[in-house]
């Protein structure tokens, strides 16, 4: 007998209903569909997804449950899926990983395929990944949905960038969550115990968070067993968390800030209460509960000078810091020792969309650092085909070109008058980092992805009320696409020679990360090569 | 890969991590920072979890007439007794009205998904994330409530729409003085500009 999934386990919700439909496993549900699915002539629905974070999927789940006969084929650039859940998301925060479990949903479904460790466009990493060109995908599916993030991050453009200690903390995140990428970028946390973040997201404070906290707390997360090697070697005692503007123009959250400020034996230095509204009544309701936090600081109090770097572990939020160059020491001209700024002031103190001026004289400002991260803030490039299909990709803002909201790709078309002037990309569609930008915690992505997906529902079904005509997808007119099946068959010297991870071989790595992790009393042991995951696949 | 692999594949949905139970006094204490030598328990082997099956009263308690059957038990909602329906009610993002009859002790994230209601959920219940982000019509209702913890309101600082009188449904649980309980499902009008890229 077939196990039957309990109804109250989990949401046996619409769309998991519509994702089992060929199954009729929706027969013993009494309920009619809420919202109608979208269906064009009832023929199936081809979709790509370029990435598996959590962009790509709630996309999917969403298409999947808004689009009847919705087929979902997803790409992994990586044998593993889930993206920055996996590789971002700090391995203290267990409880913001949960939403892998309905990604886990989504791709039981028989309407979804996982193709991990194959590449679109950009060349593999690994000698057994996989490279398809992004031409081969828009031939065989109706539409594409690129999710693949930002991979990259921006750089100060600073002298002394390159000198050893200088690190860009995407690096630094991608390492101790065990990024095969960076597997070998083995921080040295030794030199030193003054270490300077530059960047206030929060992403700067995860950085302070793993240099703050007890080595032995850690250790019981998933993060990386070479994290906790160098971690529990650091020296670092001391971490300035600098940013060219105030507390109110300041990029974390309050979650973040709060646990800073909460971690036992830890103490954070007082802010400059200059730049903080005096009246804090007036303020709305989130910079109100945030600047309350900043201005309470740490139970524990910071070392005074005398006990400085003896004591306690310390941090700060350092203000109206321009960094202005990475100074080398004096005894090793490779060896970061000092980080120079530029002191700033605000063009209006409390306005969260203030700016920041060069101060007036100037005035240089340096800190002793024998380490520093650039926290800049992470950067979407375009695919390498971009240029040459015509898909327009916004350098200045890091995005894809597209109509926001619905994250319909635009691009430049000839209009009625002979004049050129934006319009939809036909079939093509981005959603998460790579559409709006670098920001937002995963429930912003998540609605995101969503309104990403009813754009496309809508426009397969026929487009707006009142539109007028059908909304043109990929391959229109060409009869029916059938996405992997037919990538396979175009790419067959690429694909033929990639070990391709399907759903069930990111299963066994997840298996046997587990059973690591069970050994050593983690929830799981990830494994940093790409390799080792493959060689688990089988 | 074989129908009944793929259909076993989607079962027991499991939760990685404990949820959150609203209420709990422990609440202010990340369990990363207790002092124990005891590892963390390790996740749940999927296989060994014994399949439920769909009890009969799943579907009719959405009609509000309860059968005798015993309660699966296991940790989400359960249907009220006779005599012991609490009701809320969830007006939803097209404004269509759903009152529900729940059991005391429910919280009202359980309560909509169990229903099929377009309540995400995203971190499991654990108040880490916003999108169980509901607003409760009636302050006299709110009052009854005990107030939001740090933890809840720095989420609910992150959510989209939030009013004066929003909670987290993770965190509101059923209890007699709630009964009657009216909330609205935010929708999510949020509009992207390009000068969020800026």
């Amino acid at each position: 007998m077939l196990p039957v999934r309990c109804a109250k386990c989990r949401p046996s919700s619409n769309w998991k209903r519509a994702l089992n439909a060929t199954f009729g496993a929706s027969a013993s549900h009494t309920r009619t569909l809420s919202t109608a699915q979208s269906t064009r002539d009832g023929r199936p629905f081809r979709l790509a997804v370029i990435g598996s974070g959590p962009a790509g999927f709630y996309t999917a789940y969403r298409a999947m449950s808004k689009i009847q006969n919705a087929k979902v084929d997803m790409y992994e650039a990586l044998p593993v899926p889930f993206g920055l859940v996996r590789f971002g998301v700090a391995p203290d925060h267990p409880e913001v990983k949960n939403c892998q479990e309905k990604f886990e949903e989504v791709a039981s479904s028989p309407n979804f395929t996982f193709i991990g460790n194959v590449s679109i466009g950009t060349k593999s990493d690994h000698p057994d990944g996989g490279t398809i060109p992004l031409a081969s995908i828009l031939r065989h599916y109706n539409a594409v949905v690129f999710s693949y993030g930002a991979a990259k991050d921006r750089t100060l453009g600073i002298p002394g960038e390159d000198l050893k200690g200088v690190y860009s903390a995407r690096e630094f995140v991608g390492w101790y969550n065990g990024l095969p990428e960076h597997a070998d970028l083995a921080p040295d946390l030794t030199q030193g115990d003054e270490a300077v973040i530059i960047g206030q997201g929060n992403v700067a404070l995860d950085v302070a968070r793993m240099l703050l906290e007890d080595v032995d707390v850690l250790r019981k997360s998933d993060i990386a067993e070479h994290a906790i090697e160098t971690l529990s070697k650091s020296k670092v005692k001391r971490v300035h968390i600098v940013g060219r503007r105030g507390p109110m123009q300041a990029a974390f959250t309050i979650k973040e800030a709060r646990e800073l400020m909460r971690l036992p034996s830890v103490a954070s230095h007082s802010i400059d209460t200059t730049l903080i509204p005096p009246d804090l009544k007036s303020l709305p309701r989130a910079p109100r509960r945030l600047m309350d936090i900043l201005l309470k600081g740490s139970p524990t109090p910071p070392p005074s000078s005398s006990e400085f770097n003896t004591i306690t572990k310390s941090w700060s939020l350092d203000f109206l810091l321009s960094p202005t160059a990475f100074l080398p020491s004096a005894t090793n001209p490779t060896q970061l020792s000092a980080t120079q700024f530029a002191r700033t002031t605000l063009s209006s103190p409390f306005d969260p969309k203030a700016y920041a001026l060069p101060s007036s004289p100037p005035q240089t400002t340096l800190l002793p650092s024998s380490i520093a991260f650039r926290s800049i803030g992470y950067k979407s490039t375009p695919l390498p085909e971009f240029a040459a299909l015509g898909i327009p990709f916004n350098d200045r803002w890091g995005v894809i070109s597209n109509d926001g909201r619905g994250g319909r790709v635009q691009h430049e078309e000839r209009a009625a008058d002979a004049a050129m002037e934006m319009g939809p990309f036909p079939g093509l569609y981005c959603a998460g980092w790579v559409k709006r930008g670098p920001t937002g915690v995963i429930a912003s992505t998540m609605e995101d992805a969503f309104s990403t997906a009813d754009a496309i529902a809508e426009d397969w079904g026929g487009g707006a009320a009142g539109s007028g005509g059908r909304v043109k997808f990929l391959g229109d007119g060409d009869g029916e696409v059938d996405g992997w099946e037919g990538v396979r068959r175009d790419d067959i010297g690429v694909v033929g020679n990639a070990r391709v991870v399907d759903w069930e071989g990111w299963r066994r790595i997840d298996a046997a990360e587990r059973e690591r992790g069970a050994k050593v009393g983690k929830e799981r042991e990830k494994f940093t090569r790409t390799a080792d995951m493959l060689a688990v696949v089988g | 890969m074989s129908t009944p692999k793929l259909l076993a594949q989607t079962l027991p949905s499991l939760r990685l991590t404990p949820r959150r139970t609203a209420g709990s006094i422990a609440r202010h204490v990340r369990c990363y920072t207790k002092p124990s030598s005891a590892p963390l328990p390790a996740a749940p082997n999927r296989s060994a979890q014994v399949p439920v099956r769909r009890s009969p009263w799943s579907n009719s308690f959405q009609k509000r007439t309860f059968s005798a059957s015993p309660a699966v038990s296991h940790g989400h909602v359960e249907p009220p007794k006779p005599g012991e329906e609490l009701y809320v009610t969830f007006i939803d993002k097209e404004g269509a009205e759903h009152k529900i009859a729940v059991s005391k002790g429910d919280n009202l994230l359980d309560i909509a998904q169990a229903n099929d209601l377009e309540m995400e959920g995203a971190c499991g219940g654990s108040c880490a994330c916003s999108t169980c982000h509901v607003i409760v019509l009636d302050q006299e209702y709110y009052d009854k409530m005990p107030e939001p913890d740090d933890d809840e309101n720095d989420m609910l600082d992150l959510a989209f729409g939030l009013q004066e009188t929003s909670r987290l449904g993770c965190q509101v649980v059923m209890k007699p003085e709630l009964d009657g309980l009216r909330v609205k499902l935010p929708s999510m009008t949020r509009n992207l500009q390009s000068s969020d890229f800026k």
